[in-house]
Parts: structure tokens; sequence; C-alpha cells
């Protein structure tokens, strides 16, 4: 396949970014889009140019490392697939290519197409968490959970935290994300405990760090690799509500 | 020579943990607080314990390579985490997941700590449950099991096929709990690139900040690595393809004894190589062989699409070869078998390298709903990577490195040959002997973490309460760091033409072909001189672009191939020693008249523990015999 790439590249926060151009006629519709950027590497490497950096992992749709805008949608195109599990299938020869990084405020660009999630983890550090300690827990079947709640609660639970609902979000909103690990231990007997503070700690979080306000656009839902519900988001403000009326 | 001691206490092997717990000794709180501990990992193992040990009161500093904790590779695991609380009254115990994991490990195990981890995975997964992890469960609202792995009892809990993913976000939130209470603080994306010994104990690493390239200088009481497996020495395998073994490495070349670093399993169902670029190689997870029928053509390179060729010229050869288990057999004869047919000329696909798993005559006879019911997920994952669809054509499938059973020696109180200095996860050799047993992993990796290192570290730490911080300016920490800037300039230097990764691809070739799933004395040598030679072109002609103070993932790559070669030269003089086949330890000298593995009690029923003695100088041989008190030795056999 010969493509022409149209690549963000930056080489520090600091530095001033622009779209470079390549022609690259390495690609074969057998590769994942990463392993092309690999093909891609290999051949700047050797032409002594800095190579393309993303972060990437697993490259199989569960650690929720990679993640670029690919033609303007977060992971490319292609329903529910991260970038590391898009297929070049999905572009035909002679196509041009725009790849940038994640573009948020709370997402600084670190170089390239990597950019600094810790605004993510921060709200997790801020009230993600169920307090038990190690050795203190009953026996597992001490606590019944209803099958339909566990099962929600999974559904909520394989978020992956790429952050493309982030970028997806035209105010660049964590709600999705936020909502996900909310509605996970909302629906838990275990997790109802703390259920307020939690709310209230992680969405202060959220706003302190610089994520906007969710105008309910949906465009989170729809870029989502994992398929995360809004109805997580419509969870997460009731919890928030009643938090608010019943502290 | 030093002598090993696995330190295992006496009295009735199940009372043995309990006897160690009541007599360890303790710190109290206050002192605690005056103690640091570096956890290096995130995943089960390491997150487990830095939170673990957060809670208790220690002053823990916790690294990772990734950008978060979350990302460990321990999230990719899919199938389940096993324990013994016998809810399905089906007949399990902790001597029963004891026994299966001793006979599954080929009999090259440590009966005490095998015996311990089966201990605490009851408490394991009660702590999962109480933190908030979503296991499947059935309608009454308990917890559902499934068996794995051929044994006889369902003792396996699962999440979907994201166990692994639900059990480190579990994990990874006790760690933000204690991050929020100050007990813990998180270093991510720092790589660890020596560790630091003075005075005989260890009390630091050096680690490299992966964003500004600066060299820093972290200080401990204690050290515990918990970094994971190395099965990327095959450069493609189903790991991350970041996880790599440079951490043990430098802690081994510090003195830590490494043990049976050739026992890598490699896993049968794998989605194979479809390229030459090809990065990672995704697993089919094992279930898939319950329905599924293995092939390959009868005629040689046959180039006919599989729904072409008539049923009378298809070799379903597990089914022949192996009649009574036929597709079912265990991972390594699945593996070897699969080898076999491809190496002489049988395999399909582009390469060749590949062999089909068939659901045809399953959704015939089950309807492809029942079929769906149960893979969807699976065939969806398959036709997103390949663009076959196994409703109409057979998957293609072929054997991947997976898990690596060697690791750091450690004794029973998961500290190495260096005091101060633990290991924990799959990165320490203890439980899995030459084969692990599936969903036996995550378990052993939580409750070291969670449950066992921190009675061990405590027990360790009583002795150095009178110590005070450990300062970072000192001779050790000046002459680690310089080591450290040293190397990283010399890859640097190098200036010449190949990426590291293609070194990685040749060294993983070689690896792969004569140190994978078959071995033999005249193979492993030949490995031994091309290691040789491809080390010293990798020296003269490595390129590196960029530089050294800025994300420079070049150079993070060169620096763990330079480490891969020197773990893959120790690799191949294990599987060398070892003359006998046990688990995925096959040495083709060693084997039954019908070519099956055949183990030597007599002269190998001992881990092999490996001294670094320097550059290019020969490893020193440790034995730890192995004594069998509960379990009678048998044979290993599917027929
Ligand atoms: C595809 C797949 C499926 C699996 N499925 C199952 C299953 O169903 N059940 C089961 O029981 N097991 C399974 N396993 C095995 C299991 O997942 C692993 O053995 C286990 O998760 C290892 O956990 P760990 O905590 O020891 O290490 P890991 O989770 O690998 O974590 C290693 C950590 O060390 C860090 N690290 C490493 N080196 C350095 C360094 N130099 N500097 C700083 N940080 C470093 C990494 O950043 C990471 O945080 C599977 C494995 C694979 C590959
Ligand atoms: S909600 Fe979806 S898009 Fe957002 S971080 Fe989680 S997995 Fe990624
Ligand atoms: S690399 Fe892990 S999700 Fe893509």
């Amino acid at each position: 396949m010969k493509l022409t790439l149209k690549i963000w590249r930056q080489k520090n926060a600091d530095a001033k970014g622009k779209f470079v151009t390549y022609d690259f006629d390495g690609a074969s519709p057998d590769m994942s889009f990463l392993e092309m950027l690999d093909a891609l590497n290999t051949k700047l490497i050797k032409a002594r140019i800095d190579p393309v950096a993303f972060d990437h992992d697993c490259r199989e749709g569960i650690c929720g490392a990679c993640g670029m805008y690919i033609n303007g949608h977060p992971h490319g195109p292609g329903k529910a697939i991260t970038t590391c599990h898009l297929s070049m299938r999905e572009f035909k020869d002679g196509d041009t290519i725009y790849v940038e990084p994640w573009r948020a405020k709370a997402f600084p660009v670190v170089k390239d197409l990597i950019v600094d999630r810790t605004a993510f983890d921060k709200i997790q550090i801020a009230g993600g968490f169920i307090s038990t300690n190690v050795g203190s827990a009953p026996d597992s079947h001490a606590l019944p959970v209803e099958k339909s709640k566990a099962d929600e609660a999974f559904n909520s639970a394989v978020c992956i935290g790429c952050g493309a609902c982030v970028a997806a979000c035209k105010n660049a909103s964590a709600m999705l994300f936020v909502s996900a690990k909310i509605a996970q231990f909302a629906l838990l007997p275990q997790g109802r405990i703390e259920a307020k503070e939690r709310v209230q700690a992680m969405v202060k979080k959220m706003d302190e760090l610089g994520f906007g306000n969710c105008s309910n656009t949906g465009a989170c839902e729809a870029e989502c690799p994992k398929e995360i519900s809004l109805v997580n988001i419509a969870r997460l403000n009731r919890e928030f509500y009643c938090a608010k009326v019943s502290p | 020579m030093t002598k090993l001691d696995a330190k295992i206490p006496e009295g009735p092997l199940a009372e043995k943990w309990a006897k160690y717990k009541a007599s360890a000794k303790l710190v109290n709180p206050a002192n605690k607080k005056k103690l640091d501990v570096i956890v290096v990992g995130t995943g089960l193992a390491g997150a487990g314990a830095a939170s673990s040990l957060g809670e208790l009161g220690y002053q823990v500093k916790n690294f990772c390579y990734q950008d978060t904790p979350r990302r460990a590779h321990s999230v990719a695991a899919q199938g389940g985490i096993n324990a013994t609380k016998n809810y399905k009254n089906d007949g399990d115990s902790i001597y029963r997941l004891f026994y299966d994991m001793i006979k599954g490990g080929d009999y090259r195990s440590r009966e005490a700590n095998v015996y311990r981890a089966a201990e605490v995975s009851n408490d394991v997964i009660d702590h999962f449950t109480a933190m908030g992890v979503p296991f499947a469960r059935d309608y009454g609202g308990n917890l559902d099991n499934r068996s794995f792995g051929g044994v006889q009892v369902s003792r396996t809990f699962y999440a979907k096929g994201q166990t692994g993913q639900q059990c480190l976000l579990g994990t990874y939130s006790s760690l933000n709990r204690q991050i929020s209470q100050g007990t813990v603080t998180m270093y991510p994306r720092r790589e660890m690139l020596e560790l630091v010994i003075i005075d005989g104990k260890t009390r630091g690493i050096i680690t490299r900040n992966l964003i500004t390239g600066e060299i820093e200088r972290h200080s401990a009481h204690a050290v515990v690595l918990a970094t994971g497996g190395y099965g990327t020495i095959y450069y493609l395998s189903t790991l991350a393809v970041n996880s790599n073994p440079s951490a043990a490495w430098k802690a081994h070349k510090k003195g830590a004894f490494f043990a049976n670093p050739s026992f890598i399993q490699i896993h049968p169902t794998s989605i194979p190589q479809l390229n030459e670029y090809q990065s990672k190689l995704t697993l089919m997870s094992e279930s898939l062989r319950n329905d599924g029928r293995i092939w390959v053509p009868k005629k040689k390179d046959d180039k006919r699409v599989a729904n072409e060729i008539p049923e009378d010229e298809r070799d379903y050869y597990l089914e022949r070869r192996y009649p009574a288990f036929g597709n079912l057999v265990p991972r390594d004869v699945a593996s070897r078998a699969a080898k076999e047919r491809c190496d002489a000329g049988y395999g399909v696909g582009k390469t060749g390298l590949a062999v089909y798993l068939d659901f045809r005559d399953a959704i015939n006879k089950q309807g492809e709903k029942a079929i769906e019911a149960k893979y969807g997920n699976l065939f969806e994952l398959c036709r997103i990577i390949t663009g076959i669809n196994p409703y109409k054509d057979p998957m293609h499938i072929y054997p991947a490195g997976h898990y690596t059973m060697g690791g750091l020696w450690v004794d029973y109180n998961l500290m190495t040959t260096i005091p101060g200095l633990f290991s924990i996860g799959e990165s320490n050799f203890s439980d899995h002997g030459a084969n692990r047993l599936g969903a036996s992993s995550l378990m052993q990796a939580s409750g070291d973490g969670y449950f066992i290192l921190p009675y061990t570290i405590s027990n360790y730490l009583a002795d150095d309460i009178k110590t005070p911080g450990i300062s970072t300016d000192n001779q050790e920490f000046e002459d680690a760091e310089k080591s450290v800037k040293e190397r990283l300039e010399k890859l640097v230097s190098i200036n010449g033409t190949q990426t590291a990764t293609s070194f990685h691809k040749r060294l993983g070739e070689i690896m792969w072909n004569y140190c994978g799933m078959s071995r033999n004395e005249e193979g492993l040598k030949k490995a031994k001189q091309m290691l040789k030679e491809l080390k010293e072109e990798f020296w003269t002609d490595l390129i590196i672009p960029g530089d050294l103070n800025s994300v420079n993932q070049e150079l993070e790559k060169a620096g763990r191939v330079a480490d891969y070669f020197e773990v893959a030269d120790l690799m191949v003089d294990d599987a060398l020693n070892r003359t006998e086949s046990c688990g995925a330890h096959y040495r083709e000298e060693s084997q039954t008249p019908e070519g099956e593995a055949l183990r030597d009690d007599k002269n190998f029923s001992y881990v092999a523990a490996w001294e670094y003695t320097g550059e290019s100088k020969p490893y020193i041989l440790h034995k730890e015999e192995l004594k069998f008190v509960d379990v009678e030795v048998k044979e290993r056999s599917y027929k």
C-alpha cells in the first residue's frame, strides 16, 4: 500500500508542533495501524530521523496505552476498537491519513502522539476505591450480589482509561470515564458505604483538573472502544445529586 | 560456594505458614513509618505489595515504566484466577490445588511454597470481592466458577474474558487509596536500570525518567522486584510488547541467583504471525479447544482454501496421535505437535506457520448460536485481527511464548540471594515448576503481593529498625549511577545501521528455533554461537536516533535488547545442562519411544540456580534439591 501520512510531530511539551508529511509505501493490509507506524519508524530511524513517538504496550486492546486521533476519530475509523486493533484493511491504497495526539487541556502533549494522562490517575486517587484493608474481608459469599447488578457493574468496569472519550468531546469532558467508575461501585453493595463521598470527591477533582463540562452530545459513547454507555453518566448525575441533597 | 538455603519452616506442610506467621518478627507502627520500601512493578504482585505495605504503615515508593500503574501486563490476563473455595462442593481443597500445581509443574517446584500459594488463594478472592471486583455471579448472587486447564474441579473465578483487567483495576484502586493517604508515592514512566547494594544489603535503585531522561537515585531499606516475565525473549509472544527481563537481570548481575531460566511455557493457541512487521501475538483462549478441531492438509504445500479440502484429505493430527485426549492434550504437547507438522511442511496460511482450528463440526452439531454464546468475543477478536470469520472458515493458530516459570531464585521468604532484595509474582521462579497450570499465575502474583510478602519483609525489616533513612549521597549510588550513564552513552554512541527491534527479532528467532518448544544439544550449541555473533553485531552496528535527555523509545528498547542477549545465553546454558525433558522443557534426547517427554528424577530433581561471576565468565550452577514428602512423584501421562 502507498500512503500519504500526515503526522503531528512535536519535540516536547514546550515545543510548537506541526504536521509532517511522509510518503510511505511500506504498508500491507495485514498490518495493524501500530505496525504500520513501526514500519514507518524503521524507515525513519535508518534515515537517522527521530521516529514518531507513541504510547502502546499490550497491543491487544486491553491496557489502554495506545490512542491517537486518526482522520478525525479517536482510535480511527471502526467501531469499538482501540488503535492497536485497527487494521490497515480499513484503508485503501493511495489514502491520505491524518494522525494526531489526543487534544485536551488536561492531557498535555509529551511528545508527538504521546500525551500526559496522569489527570485520570488523579481522579481515581481522589476516590476511585472501596476502603477495605488487606486481610479484613469477609468470605465472598457473605454478601450476595444480584447477577444483573454484577453484570452491569462489570460493563462499567471494562473502561481501559484510554482517554478517547475526552478526546472525542468538544468540551474535553471526562464524564464518561469518571462515571464508569462511579457506576461500577454504586451498583455494588460493597461500594454503597462511601458512595456519596466518592462521587463528590471524584467530580471535584475532575473539575479542578481542567476537564470541560458534559453537554450530552454523546460523542464519547460513540468513540469509546469499550462501548461504555451514557447510562453511566446518568447514574453519576443521580449519585451526585443525591449526595448533594442528602449529604 | 554459597549453599542455597530455602529456609523452609519445620513442621507439617499444612502448618508451616501458620507457624511462620506466628513466630515472624514484627515492626511496631512507629518504626514502620521510618522504613522505606521500594517496589518495582505495578502488576498484581507489585501493586498488591505496595498497597498492602502502605496499609501497614511503611513508606513505599512504587515504580513502573507505563504512564500509569493500571496498564501493567497483568491487565491482559483473560481466563481466570484460581482459589480453593470449594463453592461447587466438588471436592476441592488446599491440598488438591497444591497437588495439581506440583503435578502440573512436572515435579520441579518447591512443596512448601506451592502449598502456601494455594493456602492464601481464598484470601485473595475475598479481598478482590470486598474491593468491588465484579467477578461473574450466578442467579443466586454468588460467585460463579468454571473449570480451567484440564483439572477435575471448578475452582476458577472469572470476569468474562477480562479477569486480569478486573483484578488489576481492583489492585490499582487499593494502590490509589494508599497514594491518597500518602503512604505510597507513585513513580510512573520510570525504568529501573540498576540495583544499589551497600554493605551487602539492597539499599536502592537507579532509574531513568522516561520523559526527561534524567537518571535518578532512589533509596530504601529493602527493594521488591515485581517486574513480570520475559516471554518476549522470543520477540513474538502473547506478552505486552514492552515486557522485559531487565530489572531481574540487573539484580542477577549484582548477585541474585537466576533459577530455571529456560522454563518458558509456550501456549498452543495464539493467532499466528501475519507479516514480518508483526510485533505481538494475540492469545486465543485455551477453551476453544473444547469445541474446535485442529488439523492440517494431508498433502504438503496444499494451496487450496480450507473449505475446499475434503474430509479424507485432512489430518486431524492430535486426534490421530493422541486418540484418548485428542484436541484436549496439555499445552506443551499440543504446541510441540503443531510445530512438528509445520516443520514437516504441512503448515497453512501465507507463512506455512499455522494450523487450522475448525468449528465447522461444532457449528453443524450445536448451531451457530450456541457457539457464539461460548466464544463470540474470541471469534470477533479473530475477525478484527486476521479478517477471518471463524463461523465460516477455520481459525489459523500457532504456538507462542507465554509465561516464564523461571526467574529470580527466592527462598521461603521470597527473598533472593541478596539480603533485602525480594522478588514476587512472575519475576520469581518459585511456584510453577517446569509448567504452569492455567489461572494460577494471577493467584500467585496476588497472593505474593497482598498476603505473603508483607509478613516476610517485616520479618526482615525488624532487624533494620535502627537504620535511619538511607542516603543516596554515597559512593555506592555514585558508582551505580555512573555505570548506568556509561552504558546508555555506549549504546547511543555505536551509531551503526540496524535498529534495536531488528536485533530483537533475530535473537527471538534463534531462541524460538533452538531454545523454544523443542531443544537438542546440537541446536543449543549452535544457538550459543549464533547469539554470540549477533551480540557482537549488536554492539557494533546498532542505531539509536535522538538523545539521552528526552523521550527516546529506541534507547529504551536497545537497553532491553542488550539484556536479552545475556538472558538468552543463560537460558541456553540452562537448557543444555538439563538433559532431561520436563514440563515445557523438552529435550529431544530424552523422550519415550512414543515421543513423549521423559523426566530424569534421579539426576534432575533440583532447581538450577545460576550465579553470575562476571562478564564472559562461566556461570556457577547451584542446585536446590527438591524433596517431595507430601506427594508421590509420578509419571505425567496423557494416555
Ligand atoms: C495473554 C495472557 C493471558 C494470561 N491469562 C492468564 C489467566 O487467565 N490467568 C492467570 O492466572 N494468568 C494469566 N496470565 C499470566 C499472568 O497474567 C501474569 O503472569 C501475571 O499477571 C504477572 O503479574 P506480575 O505482577 O508478576 O507482573 P506484571 O503484571 O507483568 O507487571 C510487571 C510490572 O513491572 C514493571 N516493570 C518491569 N520492569 C521494570 C523496570 N525495569 N522498571 C520499572 N518497572 C518495571 C512494569 O511496568 C509492570 O508494572 C496470562 C498472561 C498472558 C500473556
Ligand atoms: S470511557 Fe471509554 S473512551 Fe473513556 S477512557 Fe474509558 S474506555 Fe476509554
Ligand atoms: S496497546 Fe494496549 S490497548 Fe492498545
